[in-house]
């Protein structure tokens, strides 16, 4: 995905709104803020030119150091135009994204794994519960806090959420 | 015993016990538990090459209702570890358990929050073959000794039920 076409078409459609670009390996990549992430996913599928029709993961990264801890990442894959593209937001443990399960059938799963492993929470999700792990299970096993052994850890004694499933 | 020496070589005298234990042996019907890479050296072992129906071990049966050899081969995580449990005891009594690999047998590598360490968690186990995965004529060998097993009429659900299930002597 070329970024200058890219950012002519974001600054047109969202302006005043803060992002960053930046280009890896020759993939683009967008960083918006978590409450504007819909409005621009939404315009990247629907636009003429861009035509993102496919939703190739949602995935998440936990970085406790920062501040907002967890990055979203979104693969966006354009099978008409043959481009592919990455949105990555920010949000803090605790706080919910807007669900974009009815842009993309393909984000129920993602946001269902989200969900399960770093417990971020998609608001206006049909069916938000567990996908991987057993629906008895406690705590999100991707966060970098977790003991990696789980339950047989010792440090799974000190292990809490803030905010249980 | 004297019938042997009045009828000659077409008659063998032995007890009721050995002679069902015998039979059990020569005919285990195995259930493929294959959940990893050690499902494909079962595959292997069962398949013509290494041919599990030289021990009379070829029929795989994927009702649990209807075998006596449960190959549990592969990893067993926690979400799966109500399932093993509940086919292991859909499975009719005699029955044996082969923990094949080093997965089954103690979980493996994988010491980290998914993953049983050890099918004996769960369920009985009767035999452990190591190896990662072992290699088919590992999986004969553990098998061969579940048939000494049988013979002698030893097994772990043998022994954990012995007072409800009559257990034929030997």
């Amino acid at each position: 995905m070329d970024l200058a076409i890219l950012n002519q078409k974001l600054t047109g459609a969202f302006s005043g709104m803060a992002y960053s670009t930046a280009e890896a390996c020759g993939q683009a990549t967008v960083e918006v803020p978590a409450d504007r992430v819909k409005d621009v996913l939404k315009f990247l599928r629907d636009d003429a030119d861009l035509q993102f029709d496919m939703l190739l993961d949602v995935t998440a990264v936990d970085y406790p150091a920062r501040t907002p801890r967890f990055e979203i990442v979104y693969i966006l894959v354009s099978t008409e135009r043959r481009h592919r593209i990455r949105i990555k937001t920010r949000i803090e443990d605790g706080r919910a994204l807007q669900t974009v399960s009815d842009l993309w059938r393909s984000a129920d799963w993602g946001e269902r794994e989200c969900f399960d492993m770093f417990g971020i929470r998609f608001d206006g999700h049909p069916n938000l519960k567990r996908i991987l792990n057993p629906d008895n299970f406690y705590g999100y096993p991707l966060r970098k806090t977790y003991p990696l052994r789980g339950e047989r850890d010792p440090a799974f004694l000190d292990y809490k959420e803030t905010e249980p499933a | 015993m004297g019938i042997e020496l009045i009828r000659g070589d077409n008659f063998m005298t032995t007890t009721l016990a050995s002679a069902v234990n015998w039979a059990r042996k020569s005919s285990m019907w195995p259930f493929p538990f294959g959940t990893a890479c050690c499902g494909i050296e079962m595959m292997a072992t069962l398949a013509s090459k290494y041919d599990m129906a030289r021990f009379g071990a070829e029929a795989v049966r994927f009702s649990p209702r209807q075998a006596d050899l449960l190959i549990v081969a592969g990893t067993i995580c926690n979400k799966m570890a109500p399932v093993l449990k509940r086919i292991y005891d859909q499975m009719s009594d005699p029955k044996w358990v082969i923990a094949m690999g080093a997965c089954a047998s103690c979980g493996g590598i994988f010491d980290n929050y998914t993953v049983v360490q050890g099918i004996d968690e769960i369920i009985p186990v009767d035999m452990y073959v190591p190896g990662c995965p072992p290699s088919p004529q590992a999986l004969m060998y553990g098998f061969t000794r579940i048939q000494d097993m049988v013979q002698k009429g030893r097994g772990q659900s043998l022994t954990a039920t012995a007072e409800a299930v009559p257990v034929l002597p030997v």
